[in-house]
């Protein structure tokens, strides 16, 4: 049996009862996630402890204070992005309304993955409710503790005719996907990603995917080797390397690789002591899976630092790989983990033609104290986004449109992209009933002077006569 | 052997050399197409005259005119829509540099149909070009005249190296799916999006599908017959039918039928003449198989206004229908062609019911003299685009998103709205390379001072600098 039907069912009908189009009813819902993260701190920060030892600072800098802005922002701006937008006219149009209405598609699917399982389930949601869909929100069940809080408790917060919790793994997923969603958003892996595209064929649904892929980070010989090594290992290393921003590889010249090294042994010492097993601020690899897998990683190349593991905590400690060649696995997968291959190049040139016979990756780095070199390599690149001289700050910046390109996916999201995301842009021309009169000259029998007439009145866009 | 191969490969290793990025040689190719429709208008009012019996008028308005429209707004444009869109900064990011960059997906592939095979061939393209793709054109076969000038005529206008037009049917067109493209347009029926997305799937492709529907039209007790029969005659009847946005059924009250109908044969007199058939401003169904598939439709409900049809040169004569039952053919599927079915209903909420039910169209029109019925059409319904008490003039205005929502489509074009269809927009932070100990705050080991101090700075959106 279809344990969904009855809960998509309800969502629907109160989709068509209009229940979500007032402003007062977004607004109340939004209010709610907000409540609901203000109220279950604690528990949500224990959940992403237990699931993966994330940190207190954390969990509340990248998981909870993240979606507390995007509620904020999206409260104070609701009633401005729902407004019609006037667009401008043309002649023939001038004394009609031209207008973009943005509409909800109706229910939407939110798929959420395990490494930031607070941001990535309710960022998307702010958009979701703030544009008046009824959402589905499928929360992943890798990370077991923040499923059981989104499951049992958001809802509380919520609308719950408007609003559900589905749990479940692939075979569930395959299952849920089979129904018809008026918009499907997706943050997992390009594998995956192709499934969904899949299943959203069958209903021409659009959708966002969110994917992933190796996110270079080239570092100049004009640098401080310090400067860069703290800001790579720190946003490698960021929940233990389960980023999908993260810089996943380094590239180098030999020079700067040996100034490299012991500035990375460094930085990690500051960050997580001399014994980074028993950091607090150092996370845990989410299953034994991944483990397995990063446990293989850990033999590719040769390691420079770290290289230690251990399977009873699933921890793997901060490393950095040199001596890679681009056909062993560490180059093969995105890494999820914090590991750092360094490869080495000996020029510019040879780093932007390695970047760019690969994949296009979500995120790109270059570091360089020349602002030409910075600038070369985001104007010879593509990627989702791009960092120069730094990690990942670009996430704090709602303002920023935060989406993939090519492999690393399709769409947009946070802030006002968000509910641009979730909206059907909608354009409304409202003629006057009457002026018969003047629309006549459209009408055949045709003759050149009318046609004349026309193309002449067309060609003004953008009159502001009136 | 795969046709496709050398072509896709010529025009991939054109882009990798950044060819397609500066300013000038996107205005170049602008400037190229725009010379293309200005030297062989009368070689496109042919084509187009051959094979849909499109008027001069017809071919001028909605064909050649709109798209040298869209040629000119993006040459206009061009720099604007290029230069790198500064965004707001937090404290954190105060002293970085934050922009958005619009960059060419790549190799782009558009696959225009035969209905307006000029329009959405080329102003696809517009967007394509001016957002320093290189381009692939699959024209239709079927509207083959037209296809024979943009296959022969128009590469010789831009830069062959940055752009082709291919040709070949579905099974040609399946082939060269299954290559990679870095974005698909495409412009045809929704059973055929399917396929396009599904290929599109194989590689990840973004897209935009405009696709079809049944556009609904609402026509209130409220409202002068002729007016309304006057606009919905010409919109249902423009390039005889074949017409995604055009509407497809009327829904209205037993007695606004009755007035109606008198008024829709006046206005068919009017535009076409006694005998629409000897009218130069009527033109013709595409080919045979569109024909017999209209020639049935004919048989459905009862012919109150026209329903002649010779198979000779494909006439469909302007037909109104009436007493249609939801069940026949004609409310089955899209019409696209210069028949109109009306249907009754008894009051505005069983209208809006009807069209609920229905997938979502492509457009939606609702005719009164009473601002709030239209108002209300709006609000309860949805659809890619609304038109209220007029056809699709939306059409002209390239400030207006156009797209389909739902089963009429993904995705939106016109104007700047084609620009940023074909463009990645690339989030950019460019920050400085020193200042490391205002930054050293975000380090581990972490503290409850350092976690205060960062969320304000991330909170705050700055307008110091």
């Amino acid at each position: 049996m279809d344990p969904f039907s009855d809960t998509l069912q309800r969502l629907r009908e109160a989709f068509r009862s209009g229940r979500t189009r007032p402003a007062e009813f977004r607004a109340a819902q939004l209010k709610g996630l907000g409540r609901f993260l203000q109220d279950h701190k604690k528990l949500l920060q224990e959940a992403l402890a237990q699931d993966l030892r994330k940190s207190f600072f954390e969990s509340d800098l990248s998981e909870l204070i993240v979606c507390q802005n995007e509620v904020n922002l999206a409260l104070k701006s609701l009633h401005t992005w729902t407004k019609d937008e006037p667009v401008a006219k043309n002649l023939m149009t001038q004394l009609d309304s031209a207008f973009i209405r943005k509409e909800p598609f109706g229910l939407a699917l939110i798929i959420s993955p395990w490494n930031y399982p607070v941001n990535l389930s309710l960022v998307p949601l702010v958009g979701a409710l703030a544009a008046g869909n009824c959402v589905v929100l499928k929360p992943s069940e890798i990370s077991q503790g923040t499923e059981k809080v989104l499951a049992e408790v958001l809802p509380l917060y919520l609308d719950q005719s408007c609003f559900a919790v589905v749990l479940g793994g692939p075979e569930e997923t395959q299952q849920l996907l089979k129904h018809k969603f008026d918009y499907i958003f997706f943050t997992g892996s390009p594998r995956v990603g192709k499934i969904i595209m899949a299943a959203a064929t069958e209903h021409l649904t659009p959708i966002t995917l969110e994917l992933g892929g190796k996110n270079p980070c080239y570092v100049d010989d004009n640098c401080d080797p310090q400067t860069v090594a703290n800001r790579v290992v720190l946003f490698r290393c960021y929940n233990t390397g389960q980023t999908c921003v993260a810089p996943d590889y380094v590239l180098c010249s030999p020079e700067m690789q040996e100034r490299l090294l012991p500035a990375m042994q460094s930085a990690i010492t500051r960050f997580y002591g001399d014994d980074p097993r028993s950091s607090p601020n150092l996370g845990r690899i989410i299953n034994e899976k991944h483990f397995q897998r990063l446990q293989g990683l850990l033999g590719c190349g040769r390691v420079a630092i770290g290289g230690q593991s251990d399977e009873r905590d699933r921890y793997i400690a901060p490393t950095v790989l040199v001596n890679v060649q681009q056909t062993e696995p560490v180059m093969q997968e995105e890494i999820f983990g914090p590991i750092l291959p360094i490869l080495s190049v000996r020029s510019l040139d040879e780093a932007i033609d390695f970047i760019n016979c690969r994949e296009k990756p979500l995120a790109l780095y270059a570091f360089s104290t020349s602002n030409q070199v910075v600038k070369q390599v985001l104007a010879r690149t593509s990627s989702g986004n791009f960092s120069g001289n730094d990690g990942f700050m670009f996430m704090t910046l709602s303002s920023l449109p935060f989406g993939g390109v090519g492999n690393s996916g399709m769409g947009k999201y946070h802030g006002k992209f968000s509910f641009d995301t979730f909206s059907h842009h909608r354009a409304c021309l409202l003629a006057h009933s009457g002026l018969e009169k003047l629309k006549e000259i459209r009408y055949p029998p045709y003759t050149t002077r009318r046609k004349q007439l026309i193309t002449w009145a067309l060609s003004f866009q953008n009159c502001t006569l009136l």
